[in-house]
């Protein structure tokens, strides 16, 4: 499979090609050159995939892994390396599909939804660029490989969500998103550091010898590393970031902020999980209790955003949560025995990464056609939009868990393996997995359904227009804001939906995931767990009628009672809980005002000062002793006699 | 009464060369003393050399050759001297050290 190396090599020589260019390429040139290195990419990742889960199994009935490129780039000692390479195991190569599916469908939705944009040739370079680091990332042959991708993914992420370099939201976020993650990545350093020093190896299967020696720092070796995949993965309370890289352009939003690099913190656990579950069992519970309530909390903020990206980017970090979940249930290797939750989170993370991107570019259409974000700018538009409505329904009913649609499956995994390890722990996933439905059929029917807003009275598009104007028109608004019937997008735009859509109708079932991905590599049979299935679907169904009585209709009037009654709850949860405001105060009341400033005094004062006396010093020294070099010879000769006459003493003395 | 010349004789006499010399060298402004200052210093070992090879080599010559040397070496040194000292005289107009300053960086 040595083919494999031009899956990485593609999209890193398009990015080249693209941003040293020049900035002069017709766009259509620019797109195309992204999009065909991309479908190329496609195309030999599921090349890759069939080779590589067509293959015959190993005597143990194992898929082999292979390493058909591998070479020492830093060696440190005789075990310690940091090597490049690509590794093929069963979750990298179902990793690399997910990756190139969604990213050769964003890629063709950009060239309709980026038309025309300024900076359309720096997007697709820095598509590639993105693209070649999440590929880079989950082929990685050991950790360390991982973590240099990891940054890169990062830079990547912080360029597209500062794509519309003018707005300063924009640049906000992309600074947001840089500073939270690079700071979970401090943690993941340190992680591999440790884990470096102590089993003199960076690789992924340290040998049993090298284990004994990291006893019992593995844990928090770990637990560390579990830190920057929360910082990646938006993980309570590192989520902050996310909510915001929804400045970017929407597409991006669905390739980097949905579906791919925000479940590098979940494919890092899965990576680690042999480890995870021999030597720091404690440490994989601890990332099911953050995933839980980083899902439970992002489900309530959910349910009341108003800007539909929003919803979606909290729906992005629930479901995340409950890729954690589903990982830190286990309790061993034998998918029978308790490791059902590791091939439950790798089914859910392949599904999720399907209908989120799928929502996304719904979104992305929905936001074309109707210049605005907010949800009061909607309604009604399924006459307007129907491929948009009927793709944005699926992937809703996808999401929520409604059988045949492939999340049930994911999500029922999840929820089995759940309960396997807890009733409670079953049960709370059943909540939130009904508030999934709620909050995505409230954003469903704000959208598609209610009042028709865009062929509203004069007043309603009088206020748009008034938006327009205090907006200027930058970044996603494209033409102004100027009333006209939403229509449906072009076809560059809806063909990725289709197909997206296709693949979440069928990838539940017809795809016998768990006969690829398992915890310990067996073939595994998924077989739905009746009780657990029928609850999950009773609830989803109920959540969704709910949601359909509150916001179907023209008006809301359930929906504005409770919001008043609950008006404070409303505002809170709608103000995120004020997390953004807590991690302001922590850093700017507490970090800045009590550490900050006083080491900026000290370096001021103390430091800054030391080095000024330096240069001080040195100048007068040199004032002083000026005058003697006076240039005449006479004063030489004169302290040359004195020298010569105090040496001869001290010689004839001595 | 004869007085023997004694070695220590000569010495003492070169010995208050050098020093009227290193004197005049520190002490004097013209450049044309401080020449003279130098001729005294370079003739006081001169006078060394030919009396430690008097009476402490009788039979060797090198003592002689090396004063030989220094003198013509004092002669060619003293016509480059004089030939920059009247240079500069017609230049700048000027001959005492503390005057001589437009060269200085």
């Amino acid at each position: 499979m040595e083919y494999t190396i031009f899956i990485l090599a593609l999209p890193v020589l398009s990015f080249l090609v693209l941003a040293l260019a020049g900035m002069k390429m017709p766009h259509k040139v620019a797109g195309a050159i992204g999009t065909l290195s991309l479908a190329a990419v496609t195309v030999l990742s599921y090349i890759t995939a069939i080779g590589y889960f067509g293959a015959t199994r190993t005597a143990e009935g194992l898929l082999p892994v292979s390493t058909p490129w591998n070479f020492q780039w830093l060696p440190f000692t005789e075990s310690l390396h940091i090597d490049m390479g690509i590794m093929l195991d069963p979750i990298s190569v179902m990793m690399l599909v997910v990756i190139s599916t969604v990213s050769l469908m964003v890629h063709i939705y950009s060239f309709g939804y980026m038309k025309g944009e300024r900076g359309f040739q720096r997007y697709y370079a820095f598509l590639s660029l993105f693209t070649f680091s999440m590929l880079g990332l989950v082929v990685a042959t050991n950790i360390f490989q991982m973590y240099v991708f990891w940054e890169l993914v990062g830079v990547s992420s912080y360029l597209l969500i500062g794509f519309y370099y003018t707005k300063p939201e924009a640049i906000a976020a992309s600074k947001k998103a840089f500073i939270v993650t690079r700071f979970a990545d401090l943690g993941f350093l340190i992680g591999i550091l440790i884990y470096g020093y102590y089993m003199q190896t960076f690789t992924f299967t340290p040998s049993e010898e090298q284990l004994m020696k990291a006893g019992m720092v593995l844990p928090w070796a770990l637990g560390l590393m579990f830190v920057g995949g929360a910082g990646k993965s938006a993980m309570f309370p590192l989520h902050i970031w996310l909510p915001d890289a929804m400045e970017g352009p929407t597409p991006v939003s669905a390739l980097i902020h949905a579906a791919t690099m925000v479940v590098a913190g979940v494919y890092l656990v899965a990576r680690m999980f042999p480890l995870f579950i021999g030597f720091a069992p404690e440490t994989l519970h601890w990332v099911a209790y953050i995933g839980m309530f980083t899902a439970f909390y992002a489900a309530t903020v959910a349910c009341v955003q108003s800007d539909i990206k929003r919803v979606l980017a909290f729906s992005t970090i629930s479901q995340i949560g409950f890729m954690m979940v589903a990982l830190g249930v286990c309790t061993s290797l034998d998918p029978h025995e308790g490791g059902l939750g590791y091939m439950a989170s790798m089914f859910h993370l392949f599904t999720h990464a399907m209908f989120k991107a799928l929502l996304f570019l719904g979104a992305g259409c929905v936001i074309h056609a109707v210049h605005s974000n907010e949800m009061s700018f909607m309604g009604g538009l399924r006459k307007y939009m129907p491929v948009t409505h009927i793709t944005f329904l699926i992937a809703c009913l996808a999401i929520a868990g409604i059988p045949p649609f492939s999340g049930f499956f994911s999500k029922d995994e999840i929820l089995t393996a759940c309960f396997r390890f807890s009733p409670v722990a079953g049960w709370i996933m059943t909540i939130i997995a009904g508030m999934t439905a709620f909050y995505m059929f409230r954003l469903y029917y704000c959208i598609f359904w209610g009042k028709d807003n865009n062929s509203a009275s004069r007043e309603q598009s009088q206020a748009r227009l008034n938006y327009a104007e205090a907006q200027p028109v930058l970044g996603e608004a494209k033409d102004n804001y100027a009333h006209h019937t939403p229509h449906e997008s072009p076809v560059v735009m809806t063909l990725p939906l289709m197909i997206l859509a296709a693949i979440t109708i069928v990838a539940g079932w017809i795809m016998p995931f768990g006969h690829f991905v398992s915890s310990n590599g067996h073939a595994y049979d998924i077989h739905l767990d009746t009780t657990v299935a029928t609850t999950s679907i009773i609830v989803a169904v109920v959540a969704i009628l709910i949601a359909t009585w509150m916001y179907a209709g023209k008006t809301q009037p359930v929906a504005d009672m409770l919001q008043k009654k609950f008006s404070r709850l409303h505002y809170a949860a709608y103000k995120r809980f004020f997390m953004d405001e807590l991690w302001l105060f922590v850093t700017k009341k507490i970090i800045f005002r009590c550490i900050s400033t006083p080491l900026a005094w000290f370096d001021r004062h103390v430091i800054d000062q030391f080095m000024n006396f330096m240069a001080w010093g040195t100048n007068a020294a040199g004032e002083t002793a000026q005058p003697i070099q006076s240039g005449k010879i006479q004063t030489y000769t004169m302290w040359f006699l004195g020298g010569i006459i105090i040496l001869t003493a001290a010689l004839i003395i001595l | 009464m004869e007085i023997e010349v004694h070695v220590l004789h000569y010495l003492v006499i070169s010995t208050v060369m050098l020093f009227c010399g290193i004197y005049g060298f520190f002490t004097r402004k013209n450049l044309l003393a401080l020449l003279i200052s130098a001729e005294l210093m370079l003739n006081a070992t001169n006078i060394n050399f030919a009396v430690f090879n008097r009476y402490l080599f009788p039979g060797q010559l090198e003592g002689h050759f090396f004063s030989l040397f220094g003198i013509a070496i004092a002669a060619a040194e003293t016509a480059v001297a004089i030939a920059i000292i009247i240079n500069v005289y017609r230049n700048i107009n000027k001959i005492l050290t503390d005057d001589i300053s437009e060269m200085k960086g």
